[in-house]
């Protein structure tokens, strides 16, 4: 009871908090009148709206959930803040058709219970469009909220099949399949390892699905998995036998599809063990070197399949990577940069369809999912990123490594 | 080779778990009941351990004894607000309750404190791995130093309950806390001191569990003091080496289940063996049958 007594007071206070933020920054009007009757109904808050001039009036409110505290909070960090920035340029920009774009972001702590929560204070915050969430396991469950809500929603790393099950949902990063699929392809024609050992955990929907697709596919690629060895969110500290069980198949690689948190301990305990085969992960390994007190020298050599690295040489990658570390401080990691394409997305969604800012939550959802398979966006994940009705994006993988403390472009 | 590697890592586990377990059945000996805080008296330790060493850097040695004392003042007051004042006057089941509430109430501090990010814990061991059969064979420092931890408390802590006057009376208190009350025994005072011992030696363990794997989050002691209290009862519960018989063995039964019959069953085979040890012996292993005199 206590726990949750304390999430809905620190939930209402974040939303007081932002709510003040975004009156205080903007200089219209109408968002003023927003700010004000935002407990009111939403007809009210609509009519200020209306009555300011339609060409430079309204406001899209953008709604975004993921972790900020908590196991996952690299990710949920990076996706705020990236989102952040991206809404900042294109309201700086003169916004969308005119409309500015507010920007909400609620703490899940990586659990889907807290994650509904979030996404109802978002709800009584009148959100016309959901950017999250950012982990699989709640996106898997807010996902049947937005659906029954009929409210658009692009996760920019909810990677997992379930995630984005119905025609209201889209993802910016590869499904769990397509990265377990991906990742064993790009061991076997790179001919990294015949004899790969697995990690997984057996208790998360991410890691189980990327694993049985890595598996299905292993055998075309001629790699052979010499032991594949599980753990659960009950046992994520011990992870000797798996790492012994992995050394003494003769493993060459241990793929982990796993996050970063139980990363981070299985390359210390390998360290100990004296056992130093080629790590690779997908995007939950992202983030492993921002993990407070954490040994960069342990991750050194460790690879990664992401679609975003830091140093890549275009334009607009340049770019983000300087305005974000200006603003923020951290070279930023793939859930950033997927974050910064959602927003873009969203925006060429909203600018294709034509939609305003007055209309419901569940018109701008119709009109949004038939505009998303018609875009054609060039990101910070991928050039010439199109969407298929599924809701799955169609572009490149890449894979990185962890060279000197720092990610860099294989 | 690897057999021998498991067993190790095993024994080291259990150790962990022994230690943690002896808070629960001093406690459950002498006040009859489950002090299910344990677990998180342990992350408590564990967060004052960090802060000493990543913080404010202080040599780990030091950062243990303060953590020691932090823990047994953190005991004894939780004992005297919380647990006193119902044992003397509210059903068992009342005290047992306000345990767990005191539980939620010390991961929530800890939450509020230091937030739910994981630490990536400093080990406080400085004792290098141990290279043995050309390299098969790696024992590190924290095994090491868990094992013997384990087995200098034990042999303390016998030796205390059998020599010193505060043992004995711990004894009498567990025997009859009436007919130790009428002895001149001063019962509250030997259970605020089970309490700091039990907190104290919490210290420890939560030090060593984090050493061994590093990462420190508000909810570190929940799932190993629930093992613990598996431990306890297996050992039979109220008996000093029947918690580290106890915790030695699920260790070992932990990590050899997860070796060579499944890594995702481990740990419902290891609440299975509890069921079958206490079908076969509902005390546990070493547990006592009192009879009821009437």
């Amino acid at each position: 009871m206590k726990k949750q007594l304390s999430m809905v007071v620190a939930a209402a206070m974040v939303a007081a908090a932002l709510a003040g933020c975004g009156s205080s920054a903007s200089d219209a009007g109408t968002e003023n009148a927003d700010t004000v009757t935002e407990n009111a109904d939403a007809g009210t808050a609509e009519d200020a709206g209306e009555s300011a001039d339609a060409g430079s009036g309204g406001t899209f409110k953008i709604g975004g959930i993921g972790p900020v505290t908590g196991a996952a909070a690299v990710y949920g960090q990076a996706v705020k803040n990236a989102a952040q920035l991206a809404v900042d340029e294109i309201n700086a920009a003169g916004g969308i058709n005119g409309a500015m774009i507010e920007f909400n972001f609620q703490d899940d702590e990586h659990d889907a219970e807290k994650a509904v929560n979030a996404y109802n204070t978002l709800k009584d915050w009148n959100m016309q469009m959901l950017l999250g969430t950012v982990t699989s396991t709640p996106c898997t469950a807010v996902v049947e909220k937005t659906h029954e809500d009929n409210l658009f929603q692009l996760t920019p790393s909810g990677s997992a099949v379930e995630s984005i099950q119905y025609d209201n949902a889209f993802r910016v990063c590869f499904s769990d399949p397509n990265q377990g699929t991906a990742s064993a392809q790009y061991i076997g024609e790179n001919k990294l390892a015949t004899k790969v050992a697995i990690i997984y955990n057996s208790s998360d929907v991410y890691s189980s699905g990327i694993y049985q697709t890595f598996a299905a596919e292993a055998g075309n690629q001629g790699i052979e998995i010499v032991s594949a060895e599980a753990f659960t969110a009950d046992s994520n500290t011990d992870f000797s036998v798996q790492l012994q069980k992995a050394k003494d198949s003769g493993a060459e690689l241990v793929f982990l599809p796993i996050y970063y948190t139980e990363a981070s301990i299985i390359l210390g305990q390998a360290d100990k063990m004296g056992y130093a085969p080629i790590f690779f992960g997908c995007d939950g390994l992202d983030g492993i070197l921002a993990v407070e007190d954490f040994d960069t020298a342990l991750a050194e050599g460790v690879m990664l399949l992401t679609p975003f690295a830091a140093d890549a040489e275009d334009e607009l990658t340049q770019n983000f990577v300087k305005a974000y570390q200006e603003n923020f401080g951290d070279i930023p990691n793939q859930f950033a940069a997927d974050a910064y394409d959602g927003i873009y997305a969203m925006k060429a969604a909203i600018e294709k369809a034509g939609v305003t800012p007055d209309m419901s939550a569940s018109d701008i959802c119709d009109a949004l999912k038939v505009s998303m398979t018609e875009i054609t966006i060039d990101g910070l994940t991928g050039a010439g990123m199109t969407w298929n009705a599924d809701g799955e994006p169609n572009k490149e993988p890449k894979a990185v490594k962890i060279t000197d403390g720092a990610y860099a472009a294989m | 080779m690897s057999f021998i590697s498991y067993l190790i890592n095993g024994i080291s586990l259990g150790s962990v778990y022994a230690i943690i377990a002896l808070g629960y059945t001093m406690v459950y000996g002498i006040a009859k009941m489950l002090n299910f805080a344990h677990g998180d008296v342990i992350m408590i330790g564990s967060y004052v351990v960090f802060v000493m060493v990543s913080g404010m850097g202080l040599s780990p040695i030091l950062a243990v004894i303060v953590s020691m004392a932090v823990c047994t003042v953190l005991g004894i007051t939780i004992e005297r607000v919380a647990y006193k004042p119902l044992r003397m006057a509210a059903s068992p089941l009342a005290v047992l309750i306000t345990a767990i509430g005191v539980s939620y109430l010390l991961q929530n501090i800890a939450l509020l404190i230091f937030s739910a990010n994981p630490k990536s814990f400093k080990s406080v061991v400085t004792i290098p791995t141990v290279s043995l059969a050309e390299g098969q064979l790696m024992i590190s420092g924290e095994t090491i130093v868990t094992i013997a931890a384990c087995i200098i408390i034990m042999t303390g802590l016998t030796l205390f309950i059998k020599k010193t006057k505060a043992g004995q009376a711990m004894l009498a208190v567990s025997e009859d806390k009436g007919a130790a009350q009428l002895m001149g025994i001063n019962v509250n005072g030997t259970i605020a001191l089970t309490f700091a011992i039990g907190s104290a030696l919490a210290a420890i363990a939560g030090v060593l569990l984090c050493s061994t794997y590093p990462s420190l989050t508000p909810y570190t002691g929940a799932m190993p003091g629930i093992k613990a209290f598996v431990a306890a009862v297996f050992g039979g519960i109220g008996s000093v080496p029947g918690a580290m018989i106890g915790g030695i063995l699920l260790g070992i039964i932990e990590i050899l289940s997860k070796a060579y019959i499944s890594s995702q069953m481990a740990d419902a085979i290891v609440f299975a063996v509890l069921i079958v040890v206490l079908l076969v012996k509902p005390t546990g292993i070493l547990g006592r049958e009192i009879q009821e005199k009437v």
